[in-house]
């Protein structure tokens, strides 16, 4: 066990863990935070995305013991208000079916528009690609993009 | 209107009568989870009134709908509150809607499967809305002294035009609890309703893209342990030995122990099919650290049946390929006969691996059960089952078992098997504990419950005009007969016959999304395909005039043909429009048509050019179920199945080596993702009034059809063995 001081969503967060943890067990297992999701475990899935420092990033590989100063956002810190473009776009277009994978779905797209605000369909889907959709909402998160993009 | 009985389990609509004010005030659990404005807190109502199990009526006219049947993406939390709603004629925004929890008193098929609960719910939740209406009418008639059938209501209103009262519903709550519920309601016509048929947005959107807690695997509780379980890494093999001493020790874990959540005493229920008997668990403070002692614990296991490959399953399935089967399951006329007088005959053989469910959200369920009662929690499309195995497995009688479902991250049929719900309620009862149980991806890859594995082969004669005049189809799958034989084309053919084997295996298998059809409907439209072809004829009207057949004059006792031909080609017929079928665009196109489910499905499907399996571009799809009652929301369910058929037919597989699957995560097992989805997806409805039909898996099956032609088209090949990616032409020289 070792102590860590995180950065998460703004607020200075301590957790005593092991520091092979990945930062997806420690927001949902130690920090009550748990939009970030558990696919895969193995960084193929993207349901786990959070933003490192405002990059889209697989936490369920990303050890606690990693994280130094940098700062994480969660799905709960993406926005105050749940009205983030992305997810303002992602409720217009209605995209979710079970809804599992679209909390790194919507952390992804973001981090995509915060470096790319007009990404071409390609650079969508490429951007995308790691993030697995098993219900195949494909089309309607590639319109809830370009959606977002707009505004 | 039409005058109906109120003949839904009259229980429902037994009120609460230890009310003193006939009032009830709930716990508002929705609110832990969902932050609200202060605006929205005083908006709430200070009493809610119960009229009955599907609904109450608040003060301020607000109104809580119950979605009685488990939610796993196919939409029906918002979409069955919308019947209710239509009938209630309450406006949508003033619904507010909850997840029911198990309750056989008051509703009927608590059951995601099959694609029924729109179908089989349809007149209940009518029915429900209705009684509450008319009792809300009642008191409104009783408290101004004026006849009930003069009383109108509109979005929760209630108005007499003749005295010019006017009351929401909030006003006649109090007093419509005390009304006697009818005997007989009146429901709406279609042409009346306001909410059917428009679009409405999933009811948990907000929460889903906030990332609030509405899954299983969400579930925190004080003083909660976690549990991992440890499976054979076989099929064939079973617990022999472990040493737990050494993990004991590891940080954050509490206990390992052998374990048999299904002794031989347990009576079973059909959901309980591919239960592992004898598991490992392993339980500690949190989820990693069960993780790392699982991978250090050191289990031997012993062999106890075959250890079988997939090389074994093809070869037995080709093997019963070759094998008649002793009483055909059908059999019209003489096959044989007419096959050999046939001027051309067309024979191929389509098959298709295992396949894993791999919902999004891992198997998991939280329970905690002591020696007074049991509560258990989390993502099962079973629930009334789950509760009968467990009154038998925990000794307890079912009122002392509550079983409460979450939102699921996808079911596709694998959690119709509540093992894991047992599992996790066999090991809270051990420790006396609340536990959380959640499997690994891998846990929930190798554990079974699969599509199984299965083999066609299709016969058909074609006369010098090029008319069908036979055909056979044989298939075989493992643990499943593959065949409805009474599917189209039969009815459509004069010499017909069904045969089908099944294929006993040690891989234990389920139901996977639109069971049997979503293999059959592939095979059988691709080979379609080529028979049409062989008679020279379009694809399309080459069905069109099967169906004109099974319409006019069908084959053998029409009640037996388990389709309507008339719908069957009514879906062929607008596809054809609106795709314009029949002109060159250019692109290789591919059509499919096909019934399961209780709907009709047809595609037209086109490619875009070049790769080693070109992409989609463009679908339409003609969709006939009935009325739609959600259209945004069943369009999703169909871009849904058909992502979902194109995906798994193209890339998916699960294969074995002595009796283990070979692929365990998703680097090795591969589903569609972004870049090889569909460009565009176009669905219509046909508009026929006709009671709604479901939708969760009816756009699945015809699309694995509709790719393998346009497959065909594109590349001069057709493509018989799934998936499709590894389906590549021999080497030459
Ligand atoms: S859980 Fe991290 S990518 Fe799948
Ligand atoms: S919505 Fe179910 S996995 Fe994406």
């Amino acid at each position: 066990m070792a102590s860590f001081t995180l950065n998460i969503n703004g607020k200075k967060q301590e957790v005593d863990v092991d520091p092979s943890t990945p930062v997806l067990w420690v927001l949902r297992d130690h920090l009550n935070l748990v939009g970030t999701k558990f696919g895969c475990g193995i960084a193929q899935c993207g349901a786990c995305t959070v933003h490192l420092d405002g990059t889209a990033t697989r936490s369920c590989m990303l050890t606690v013991s990693m994280v130094g100063n940098s700062q994480i956002t969660t799905i709960e810190g993406l926005s105050e208000e749940g009205d983030h473009p992305v997810q303002k776009a992602w409720l217009e277009v209605d995209v979710p079916q079970c809804g599992y994978c679209q909390a790194g779905q919507i952390m992804t797209a973001s981090a995509l528009l915060e470096k790319n605000p007009n990404p071409t369909d390609e650079e969508i889907e490429m951007a995308m690609n790691g993030n697995i959709c098993r219900c195949g909402t494909y089309t309607r998160i590639k319109k809830a993009v370009k959606l977002a993009a707009k505004s | 209107m039409t005058l109906v009985k109120t003949k839904i389990g009259r229980r429902a609509f037994i009120r609460n009568t230890g009310l003193a004010s006939g009032g009830l005030v709930i716990g508002f659990s929705w609110l832990a989870s969902c932050k609200m404005t202060p605006e929205q807190v005083n908006s709430l109502p200070k009493e809610w009134f119960e009229l009955n199990g599907f609904l109450k009526v608040g003060d301020n006219g607000m109104v809580t709908i119950m979605s009685p049947n488990p939610e796993i993406g196919q939409n029906v939390k918002t979409s069955m509150p919308m019947i209710i709603a239509e009938e209630l004629d309450i406006a949508w925004k003033d619904v507010i809607v909850e997840q029911a929890p198990l309750n056989t008193d008051i509703f009927t098929r608590q059951l995601a499967g099959g694609s029924q609960s729109i179908r089989q719910g349809w007149e209940s939740l009518r029915m429900a809305g209705a009684t509450a209406k008319h009792m809300l009418k009642e008191a409104a008639a009783q408290a101004w002294g004026v006849s009930v059938d003069e009383i109108t209501t509109k979005d929760g209103v209630l108005a007499h035009e003749g005295s010019g009262n006017s009351a929401g519903y909030g006003e006649m709550a109090s007093a419509a609890t005390s009304i006697e519920v009818p005997e007989e309601v009146e429901l709406k016509d279609a042409g009346d309703f306001r909410i059917i048929g428009t679009d409405k947005k999933n009811v948990d959107g907000k929460k889903i893209a906030t990332g609030q807690p509405l899954f299983g695997l969400d579930t925190y509780r004080e003083g909660m342990l976690t549990a991992m379980i440890v499976h054979p890494p076989a099929f064939g093999m079973k617990f022999k030995s472990m040493n737990a001493e050494s993990v004991m020790s590891m940080p954050g874990i509490k206990e390992v122990f052998r374990f048999e959540a299904y002794p031989e005493d347990v009576e079973r229920q059909w959901s309980d099919g591919g239960a592992i008997p004898e598991l490992v668990a392993i339980v500690g403070n949190s989820t990693w650290e069960c993780m790392q002692a699982k991978k250090a614990l050191n289990v031997e296991w012993e062999e106890v049946s075959k250890l079988e490959s997939t090389s074994y399953h093809n070869d037995e399935l080709a093997k019963l390929l070759e094998k008649a089967q002793e009483v055909p399951a059908r059999q019209d006329g003489d096959v044989e006969a007419a096959l050999k007088k046939a001027s051309k005959i067309v024979e191929s053989t389509y098959s298709a691996p295992y396949l894993a469910h791999n919902t999004m959200e891992p198997m998991n369920f939280f329970a905690h059960v002591t020696p007074e009662k049991a509560e258990l929690l989390g993502p099962i499309q079973t629930p009334e089952f789950l509760e009968k195995t467990l009154v038998s497995r925990l000794g307890m009688p079912a009122e002392k078992i509550d079983v409460r479902m979450t939102r699921m991250g996808g079911g596709f049929g694998r959690r119709l098997y509540g093992t894991f719900a047992v599992e996790a309620a066999s090991i809270s009862q051990r420790l006396n504990a609340p536990v959380k149980l959640v499997y690994t991806r891998e846990d929930d890859m190798t554990q079974g419950t699969y599509r199984p594995s299965y083999k066609v082969r299709f016969k058909a004669g074609l006369d010098e005009k090029g008319n069908l005049i036979a055909w056979h189809v044989r298939g075989a799958g493992t643990n499943d007969a593959l065949i409805f034989e009474n599917r189209f084309p039969a009815g459509a053919v004069d010499n017909y016959l069904a045969e089908k084997h099944s294929l006993q295996t040690n891989v234990t298998t389920g139901a996977w999304r639109a069971p049997r059809s979503n293999f059959i409907a592939g095979a059988e439209q691709a080979f379609m395909d080529e028979v049409a072809e062989a008679a020279g004829k379009d694809p399309l009207d080459f069905r069109l005039e099967l169906f004109d057949r099974a319409i006019n004059d069908p084959v053998g006792d029409p009640e037996k043909n388990d389709y309507d031909p008339a719908r069957y080609a009514g879906v062929l017929k607008l596809v054809k429009e609106k795709a314009n079928w029949g002109t060159d665009t250019g692109k290789a196109r591919g059509i499919s048509a096909y019934y399961c489910h209780n709907s009709y499905v047809a595609q037209v499907l086109e490619l875009e050019d070049g790769g080693d399996i070109p992409r989609v571009e463009n679908i339409w799809c003609a969709v006939d179920c009935g009325i739609v009652i959600n259209p945004l929301a069943a369009k999703n369910q169909i871009e849904g199945g058909i992502i979902d058929g194109i995906g798994h037919s193209t890339y998916s597989a699960l294969t074995f080596e002595n009796g283990k699957p070979e692929q365990s995560n998703f680097d090795t097992y591969r589903l569609m993702r972004h870049s090889e989805a569909p460009k565009n997806i176009e669905v219509h409805f046909v508009d026929n009034g006709i009671d709604p039909t479901g939708l969760g898996e009816p756009s699945l099956p015809p699309v694995i059809g509709a790719l393998s032609n346009a497959l065909y088209k594109a590349t001069g090949r057709r493509y018989y063995e799934q998936p499709f990616i590894n389906d590549k032409p021999p080497l030459v020289g």
